[in-house]
């Protein structure tokens, strides 16, 4: 038997943190409910209190949390993401997830004995730059973009000196994380700087005749034909025209789904995977992370995954294994 | 102290005569200080470009320009890797770090930081500054009050895009081979037909984006040149435009202009305008908003 891969699991709620531990979540990754992580949607996220809570009952059933403190602080308002850092440390969390340098300095030199992960949103996708936050902050895991092949990971494990981490289910960015700002140029809301992509304040559904459109503010993201299956407005999901012909130019309507793969991503020497979806409910964590914890353990027996239909929780969307396979560029 | 302009690189794929001729006529003629080479976007391109960079270099000396070096944006694959350690280790240019790994190559000795390298607060821009970067080119989504809160806090040289389409992202696909039904390994360099990108345009009709490759753009040209002067009393004192499939050299000599008081703003951004055509400016994010809008520069309230 080999050790099996670490399975990090998203949580933006108390219960959705619980239905994680309960499914066999190793790490349950969260955000403060404010901009200060990549997820800052309404009515998601937990407060100082709820995490203390949270952090509790994981430890309980031995399972770690990781605190997402990823989005990159404004220029003379550096605060409230210190404050971030340090309430996590004090309030019981494993690890935090950084992009930022200024951060990842502020971090290391105040806070040295709290672990420090690499967020995907710092777009380390190559062996210098993972050993620049590795000298230069200590880190000890880097979660990578989804950009590089599993052959890539496989390459890059054999030469940096820090644990990996890949997203393996969920939403799947086409852009390298932390690098995009077509959301930003759009609605003025920044990815990067306020924690939220496509926000839903800025979505609208129009009806014109029979067709479905959908609005990212006041640009047609794209259209629905009577019956076909609408989907939310990201950017770099919608239907567009070049050259003449419609098409899902950036990303078909599809998520990621890497779940065999996982003898793979072992081989490749990845530590712990990773699933997406901090603003789906506790349903979706329930299901999704308890497939994984199967998957996980099977392939560390040596033993085929048992069979899975997750096609519930993906909306009906096409699955993907992303830039995984070469393919797919 | 004057304001500076700098030419960024040229981010599409020209053909070689045109890039060496287009930097020929930037050299001859353009009042920019200091003119970026080199291919940020994709790597395979710099087989075209590399055979005429010796000429295209000496005329920039010759011109009495200072050349940058550019490095890729979105380093993947050893190919890429070795590109930016081959150029980090020559001696001579000033070497500008589009990602992390070429600031961990240039650690220790002066270098510029592009605008792909994530800069938002004076934390970041102190530590880089730490690390030897002397000019730092700024992310284009910083609005007005960020640029001034990091010009008032360090001694590194700011510089910001005040001309032409926004970088938006990046990936490792391919978008230009996409929309011609290529893969990225066999992708006949479409990208070449569009020397100032595909237009990406939603199901309405509107240009929305450009493709150049692996990138995106925006649709829209960023001008600031109405929002040079606030800019200059924010403490920014170097300005990027970013190479179009227009009149450069015209372009730079408006911005030369503006900045020495031999024009008006609003003058000028009709000069602007003209040598456009059709696109249209932007420059929403400097405003703290939509990065798409156009919103009433200074000058028009005059």
């Amino acid at each position: 038997m080999t050790a099996p891969l670490e399975l990090v699991c998203p949580a933006g709620t108390p219960a959705a943190l619980r239905a994680a531990v309960d499914a066999g979540a190793d790490s349950v990754y969260l955000g403060f409910r404010d901009a200060t992580n990549a997820r800052n949607f309404p009515g998601l996220n937990f407060s100082r209190g709820e995490l203390k809570q949270g952090a509790a009952y994981a430890h309980d059933h031995g399972a770690e949390i990781f605190v997402a403190i990823n989005t990159y602080p404004e220029a003379g308002n550096l605060d409230p993401w210190h404050r971030a850092v340090d309430d996590a440390a004090a309030l019981g969390a494993d690890a935090i997830l950084l992009a930022d340098i200024g951060l990842a300095d502020y971090a290391a030199r105040n806070h040295p004995d709290l672990r420090r992960h690499l967020s995907v949103q710092a777009s380390a996708s190559n062996v210098e730059a993972i050993r620049f936050y590795h000298r230069e902050f200590a880190i000890k895991r880097v979660v990578l973009p989804r950009v590089l092949t599993i052959g890539e990971i496989a390459a890059l494990n054999a030469q940096v000196p820090v644990e990996t981490e890949i997203f393996v289910f969920g939403g799947l960015c086409v852009m390298a994380e932390g690098r995009c700002a077509l959301s930003s140029y759009i609605t003025g809301v920044s990815p990067n700087k306020d924690g939220a992509c496509s926000p839903a304040s800025h979505v609208r559904y129009e009806e014109r005749g029979d067709e479905l459109v959908s609005k990212l503010g006041d640009r047609t993201i794209n259209v629905f034909a009577s019956g076909e299956a609408a989907g939310y407005p990201t950017l770099c999901k919608g239907r567009f025209v070049t050259r003449g012909r419609v098409s899902y130019l950036f990303e078909d309507p599809a998520s990621l789904n890497a779940i065999g793969m996982l003898p793979e991503l072992m081989a490749a020497g990845v530590t712990a995977i990773k699933i997406e979806g901090r603003q789906r409910g506790k349903a979706y964590v329930s299901m999704v992370v308890g497939a994984f914890r199967r998957a996980v353990d099977a392939a560390a027996k040596g033993e085929a995954a048992p069979p899975v239909d997750l096609g519930a929780v993906t909306e009906g969307q096409r699955q993907t294994t992303g830039a995984y396979r070469k393919a797919w560029q | 102290m004057t304001a500076k302009l700098t030419l960024g690189p040229v981010l599409f794929n020209w053909a070689p005569e045109k890039w060496r001729d287009f930097y020929f006529g930037i050299a001859d003629e353009a009042l920019v200080d200091s003119v970026c080479i080199g291919e940020v976007v994709c790597a395979k391109r710099a087989a075209f470009t590399d055979p005429v960079l010796p000429e295209v270099i000496a005329r920039l000396e010759a011109g009495g320009k200072e050349i940058i070096h550019s490095t890729l944006a979105l380093i993947i694959n050893d190919d890429e890797m070795r590109r930016v350690r081959a150029i980090a280790a020559e001696p001579g240019h000033l070497v500008e770090a589009n990602d992390i790994s070429a600031v961990a190559l240039l650690r220790g000795r002066p270098h510029a930081i592009g605008p792909f390298v994530n800069v938002y607060n004076e934390a970041t821009l102190a530590y880089l500054a730490r690390l030897g970067a002397t000019r730092v080119s700024l992310p284009g989504e910083l609005p007005a009050g960020s640029l001034a809160v990091l010009a008032k806090t360090t001694p590194v040289e700011l510089e910001v895009q005040v001309f032409g389409r926004l970088p938006l992202a990046l990936s490792a696909r391919c978008y230009h081979a996409r929309a011609h039904n290529l893969h990225k390994d066999g992708c006949r360099y479409v990208c070449a037909d569009d020397p100032d990108g595909l237009d990406v345009v939603t199901l309405d009709g509107e240009p929305l984006f450009v493709v150049n490759g692996t990138q995106t753009l925006s649709y829209t040209y960023c001008n600031l040149v109405g929002e040079l002067e606030a800019l200059g009393a924010a403490g920014i004192g170097r300005f990027r435009l970013s190479p179009q499939d227009i009149d450069m050299v015209a372009v730079a000599r408006i911005f030369r202009d503006v900045l020495d008081g031999r024009e008006e703003p609003l003058a000028g951004f009709h000069r602007l305008g003209g040598l456009a055509g059709p696109i249209p400016f932007s420059n929403g994010f400097y405003h703290g908003g939509e990065g798409v809008k156009s919103l009433p520069s200074p000058f028009a309230n005059d």
